[in-house]
């Protein structure tokens, strides 16, 4: 019997491919952003269907679950913020929803927008100004450049690295998450096709290769790796969010 | 050997280095979800109080080991020496 050569499919891991550019003025529209208004278009659509034809007394079920929705959104805000912070709850119902569903998308086969560093460093900078913008309300101008010099003058600068480390480290942990996930799956997809062909279980359909072994083990991972850390890692970066903003 | 394999040998070792620091946050995480445990089990009452501090914690003492393996994909798969070259 000949043996058999392994066969080890290259290791796909690539970041957001180039999905066209606008002529003119040459930007560039990466998968992130496509998969990004996907994701958009798809919670709009489903705000408009939930919220459609509204009464006082909820009679659909398309109203319970909106109101179900709203109001542990807002009983999240409430416990982590204190209620006069509650404007904050549309954002927070916003970045909860987009992030969880942007790295959901991975489920069908799209690429997830928060294995993209840009996307998650935007959300961090979005948290910096909001983050900012309550300690000036808090402090007054002076009394926030002052906070720095607190408790004493020579810890300055380790403060001004504290004040900046809060949103990179919420971006990069949620980076790192989704895009270590990536890349575990597709170590393990490629170990599998190299396991099955050096276990003579990779058939060949016409054009189709097919490898047992690929069959039903990496849907454990992507639950563990799409589903439940989308989710939760969603949920975190809301809850730093909501804890940072928070001046009390 | 070529210099830029010498470069790509030295990020493999690198990148598993790397990983070393998963030790510190597995060891974190664990100590915060088995106090959080005992928490729990102590007053049930209180337990969504326990558990949401304690996914706060665990993501907090998580991201050293999130930074290292952020240090080793850009070793593995976007590495800046090669262009030093």
């Amino acid at each position: 019997m000949p043996i058999q050569q392994i066969s080890t499919a290259a290791l796909d891991i690539h970041g957001p491919k180039i999905v066209f550019t606008i002529p003119g003025i040459n930007w560039k529209i990466t998968e992130t952003v496509v998969v990004g208004w996907i994701v958009i278009a798809f919670i709009l659509a489903l705000c408009i269907f939930l919220t459609r034809n509204l009464k006082k007394t909820p009679s659909t079920k398309r109203q319970v679950i909106a109101e179900y929705i709203v109001s542990s959104v807002n009983n999240l805000v409430k416990q982590n913020m204190g209620s006069k912070y509650m404007r904050y709850a549309p954002y927070i119902a916003t970045l909860i929803s987009y992030a969880a569903l942007g790295s959901l998308v991975s489920l069908i086969g799209l690429r997830s927008i928060t294995a993209d560093v840009n996307t998650t460093l935007t959300w961090g900078a979005m948290t910096f100004i909001l983050i900012t913008y309550e300690k000036f309300r808090a402090n007054g101008f002076l009394g926030y450049f002052k906070s720095y010099t607190q408790p004493v003058p020579v810890i300055t600068p380790i403060n001004i690295i504290s004040e900046v480390a809060t949103p990179v480290s919420m971006a990069f942990r949620l980076f790192g998450n989704i895009a270590g996930g990536m890349v575990i799956t597709g170590i393990i997809y490629m170990a599998l096709a190299a396991a099955s062909s050096a276990l003579h279980l990779s058939f060949a359909i016409g054009p189709f290769s097919i490898n047992v072994l690929q069959v039903g083990i990496p849907a454990v991972l992507s639950v563990y790796f799409d589903l439940f850390a989308g989710c939760i890692q969603a949920y975190i970066f809301a809850t730093l969010t909501m804890v940072n903003v928070a001046q009390d | 050997m070529t210099a830029e394999g010498l470069i790509y040998a030295c990020s493999a070792i690198g990148a598993g280095a790397a990983m070393i620091a998963g030790i510190g946050p597995g060891i974190g995480v664990s100590y915060a979800v088995g106090s959080a445990v005992d928490a729990c089990t102590r007053y049930p009452e209180s337990s969504g109080d326990c558990l949401r501090t304690m996914f706060i914690g665990a993501a907090i003492s998580e991201s050293m080991g999130v930074f290292s393996l952020i240090v080793a994909l850009l070793l593995m798969f976007a590495n800046p020496f090669v262009d030093l070259l």
